[in-house]
C-alpha cells in the first residue's frame, strides 16, 4: 500500500478536480490557443516603452552622459538606483526555486517558474544600467580580464565594482541554467502534444530531445538539488556584493557593516512584491487560480512582512549607530536624510517599506487579492525610494559645503528607466504566451499528495487514531520489504 | 545506433507501474527504459539503476573554478602586473574571496549542466523515438527489448496482465539521432529488421 498522505492542516496546493492530463490541459492550453486582447494591448505598450528606452539611451550615448542630471557631487543618480532596484527584484526567483527547494516547501512548485523568469528578466534590466553608465560603452569589455595590448593591463580584482561584474554575470548564467533545465520536460510535453508542424519543430528544438527516461529524471533531480545548493549562497552573495559597492567606500551613510544583510533582506522583500504583482495578474489572465492559489499569495505575503520588518530594524539600527558613533559626518548625513531637502524620499521609504507592510499581520488582508496587489506595488515604490535615499541623499552634501548640490533626473534618465520596464514586460509577455508559466512536471509530482481532490480522498485516514494509522503504515512497510 | 523491436506497455498510474516493473524484471525481460511525465521517486531503484555521480562531477568542476580564480588573480597581482593600490598587499587574498566564490559556482553550474546534457544525450537538434505520445503527459510507458527468446505475443500478454492500459509492438531506433521533430522518423521507411 502506497499512502500519499499529507495533513489536512496544510492547504491543498492545487484546487479543483485534477488528474495528470487535466494539469497539462490547464497549463499548456493557453500556449496552444490565440492570446487574448489583453495580451496584445499589454505587449504593444511594452514594445512602445522599450522603443522609448532605446531612444533615450541612444540619446545619452550620442550626446554623452552630460544629458543626465548627475553631477560632480552626485555621481550616481537614477541609473544606479534603478540598477540596485532591478537586481533586488531579481532575487525572489532564485530564493523561491533554490532556498525553498532546500527547505522542502511544496508551495514553491506553483510559482517557481514565473518567479525564475522574472529573475532572469530583472537581471537583464539591471545589467543595462552599469553598462550604459560607462559612457563610452564600446569600451565596455575593458571590465573583463582579457589579454590586451595595454600591458596587458588587468582590471582591479580588489575592487567591489569588479566583483559586481562577476557576481551579476554568474548569477544571470546560473539562474538561466536552473530555469532552462527545469523547462526541458515541459517543452517535451508541448512538443508531444503539438498539432502543427511549426510548433512541433520549434518545441522539439527547445526540448533538446528530452524523453523523460528514469535515468533522465534521476540526473535531473541531482542537477536541481546541486544547483539549488549552489544558488542559495550565490543569491546571498550577489546583493552582498552590490552592497559592498557602497559599504567599502568612506562616505557617511554608506560606510557601514550592516549593509550586506540589510540589502539582502530588502532584495527578498522587493522581489516577492514583484512576484505578487505579476502572479496576481498572470493567474487571472491565464485562468490559473487553481494552481496559484490564495494560499500561495499568503505564503509570499508572510515573507514580505518578515523581510519588511527586517528592513525596518535595519533603518532604525542605522540611525542609532550614526548617533552612537558621535561622528559629526555620520550624524549630519542622517539628519539631512530625514530633514534635508530630500526629506520626502526618506519618508516615502519609511511609510512604504516599514509601516504599510505591517498590515500583513492580519490574515484577512494577507488573503485579500486586491489588497495584495496594491501592497506589492507600494512595496516596490518604497524599495525604489530606499535605493534613491541611500545613493543620492548620502552624496548630495559632501565634505566641502561649496560643492553641495541637488540632483534631479533629466528625461533621458527617466526614459531609460521606463525603457527597462518595456524590456521586462516585453520578455514577460512573450514568456507568458510561449512558455509554460507553471512547472507542469513539478505540479504533477506533488498532485497526489497536495491536490485538493486527492486530499479529500484521504478523509478516511484523517478519521483514524494515530495508533491505528501507525500500525497500518508499519504493516505496509513489512509487505514492501517482503516483496523485495 | 540500432533499429530494434520493442514491446511497449503504457500505464496510467505510477502505483500500477511499480509492481509491473518488478514483475518484468523478475521474469527476465530486458527493460529498454521507462518513460514518465515527471520524476517518480524510487523508480530508478525498482529498475535496478545505480545512483548518479553527477554531483561528484559538480564538485570537481567547482574546484576547477576555485583554483582558476585564485591562480589567475594571484599570478596577475603578484607577478604579471603588480600594482600598489593604496599600500595594500599584492597578495590580498581576502579581497579575492568574492570573485573566487563566484567562479567556483559558475564553473560547477555550467560544467554540471553540460555534463547533464552529455550523459542524457540531449542537445538542440537531437531526436529520439517517442514510444507513446502521452508519455510526457499522463502515461507511464515501459519499453521492453524483444529478441528471439522473447516472442512478442507472449510478452504482450504478460504486460497486459501487469495492468497495462495500452500495449503495442514497435520497431524503432533505440538511440538518438540529429533530426527535426516535424519530419518523419528515418527508420519508418525501413521494413526489414
Amino acid at each position: 500500500m502506497h499512502i500519499k498522505y499529507e495533513s489536512f492542516v496544510r492547504e491543498p496546493l492545487v484546487d479543483g478536480n485534477k488528474d495528470y492530463h487535466q494539469v497539462s490541459e490547464d497549463i499548456i492550453g493557453p500556449i496552444e490557443g490565440k492570446p487574448g486582447r489583453m495580451w496584445y494591448v499589454g505587449f504593444f505598450f511594452s514594445i512602445i516603452l522599450l522603443l522609448y528606452g532605446i531612444f533615450s539611451v541612444g540619446w545619452a550615448v550620442y550626446w554623452g552622459l552630460g544629458t543626465w542630471g548627475v553631477n560632480r557631487t552626485v555621481g550616481w543618480g537614477w541609473d544606479i538606483t534603478n540598477f540596485v532596484w532591478w537586481i533586488g527584484i531579481g532575487h525572489a526567483g532564485t530564493l523561491i526555486s533554490a532556498i525553498l527547494l532546500l527547505f522542502r516547501q511544496g508551495w514553491r512548485t506553483g510559482v517557481n517558474r514565473a518567479a525564475e523568469a522574472m529573475t532572469i528578466f530583472a537581471v537583464m534590466c539591471a545589467g543595462q544600467f552599469p553598462i550604459w553608465h560607462m559612457g563610452r560603452v564600446w569600451d565596455g569589455f575593458w571590465v573583463l580580464p582579457l589579454p590586451n595590448s595595454r600591458g596587458p593591463l588587468w582590471p582591479n580584482f580588489d575592487s567591489p565594482l569588479l566583483w559586481d561584474v562577476f557576481a551579476i554575470s554568474t548569477y544571470f548564467t546560473v539562474s538561466l541554467l536552473f530555469w532552462y533545465s527545469g523547462l526541458l520536460p515541459d517543452f517535451a510535453l508541448i512538443r508531444d502534444r503539438a498539432k502543427t508542424k511549426l510548433r512541433k519543430m520549434l518545441y522539439g528544438l527547445a526540448s533538446f530531445g528530452w524523453t523523460g527516461t528514469a535515468k533522465n529524471w534521476q540526473r535531473m533531480e541531482a542537477l536541481a538539488l546541486v544547483l539549488a545548493g549552489l544558488s542559495t549562497p550565490l543569491v546571498l552573495s550577489v546583493h552582498t556584493i552590490v552592497s559592498f559597492d557602497f559599504a567599502t567606500s568612506v562616505i557617511p551613510g554608506w560606510h557601514t557593516t550592516i549593509f550586506p544583510p540589510y540589502f539582502v533582506a530588502g532584495a527578498v522583500f522587493s522581489g516577492f512584491a514583484m512576484v505578487n504583482t505579476l502572479l496576481v495578474l498572470t493567474r487571472k489572465i491565464l485562468h490559473l487560480e487553481e494552481y496559484i492559489t490564495i494560499g500561495h499569495l499568503e505564503a509570499m505575503n508572510k515573507i514580505i512582512v518578515l523581510t519588511g520588518s527586517i528592513v525596518g530594524v535595519a533603518y532604525l539600527t542605522e540611525l542609532f549607530i550614526s548617533w552612537y558613533s558621535q561622528s559629526w559626518g555620520e550624524m549630519a548625513a542622517f539628519q539631512w536624510r530625514i530633514m534635508g531637502p530630500y526629506w520626502w524620499s526618506y519618508w516615502a521609504m519609511m511609510t512604504c517599506n516599514v509601516v504599510s507592510p505591517q498590515l500583513f499581520w492580519f490574515k484577512k488582508l494577507r488573503r485579500n487579492i486586491p489588497f495584495t496587489f496594491v501592497m506589492s506595488i507600494v512595496v516596490n515604490i518604497g524599495m525604489w525610494f530606499e535605493r534613491f535615499v541611500i545613493i543620492v541623499t548620502s552624496t548630495y552634501r559632501d565634505w566641502v559645503p561649496g560643492s553641495w548640490s541637488y540632483y534631479s533626473p533629466t528625461w533621458p534618465e527617466v526614459g531609460f528607466y521606463l525603457g527597462t520596464f518595456g524590456l521586462f514586460f516585453t520578455c514577460y509577455f512573450l514568456f507568458a504566451k510561449y512558455f509554460p508559466v507553471i512547472a507542469v512536471a513539478e505540479i504533477k509530482f506533488v498532485l497526489k499528495t497536495s491536490g485538493d481532490n486527492y486530499k479529500r480522498g484521504m478523509e478516511y485516514i484523517e478519521a483514524k487514531s494515530a495508533e491505528e494509522f501507525l500500525d497500518e503504515v508499519h504493516a505496509s512497510h513489512d509487505d514492501h520489504d517482503a516483496a523485495h | 545506433m540500432a533499429i530494434k523491436k520493442f514491446a511497449v506497455a503504457a500505464y496510467d498510474d505510477e502505483a500500477v507501474l511499480f509492481p509491473a516493473v518488478r514483475k518484468v524484471r523478475k521474469n527476465g525481460f530486458k527493460i529498454h527504459d521507462v518513460y514518465t511525465p515527471f520524476a517518480v521517486h524510487g523508480l530508478d531503484e525498482a529498475m535496478g539503476l545505480k545512483s548518479t555521480d553527477l554531483h561528484i562531477a559538480g564538485f570537481i568542476y567547482g574546484l576547477c573554478g576555485t583554483s582558476t580564480a585564485v591562480g589567475f588573480i594571484s599570478w596577475i597581482f603578484t607577478s604579471d602586473w603588480p600594482i600598489n593600490y593604496g599600500g595594500k598587499p599584492h597578495f590580498a587574498l581576502p579581497a579575492w574571496i568574492p570573485i573566487t566564490f563566484e567562479l567556483t559556482v559558475l564553473f560547477a553550474a555550467v560544467g554540471m549542466t553540460l555534463t547533464f546534457c552529455y550523459l542524457n544525450q540531449i542537445m538542440p537538434g537531437v531526436k529520439k523515438h517517442v514510444f507513446h505520445p502521452r508519455q510526457s503527459d499522463d502515461m507511464f510507458v515501459m519499453a521492453i527489448e524483444l529478441n528471439s527468446q522473447t516472442p512478442e505475443n507472449e510478452v504482450i500478454e504478460f504486460l497486459k496482465n501487469t495492468g497495462a492500459k495500452e500495449t503495442s509492438v514497435q520497431i524503432a531506433e533505440a538511440g538518438w539521432w540529429y533530426g527535426r521533430w516535424d519530419k518523419k522518423e528515418p527508420y519508418e521507411s525501413l521494413s526489414a529488421i
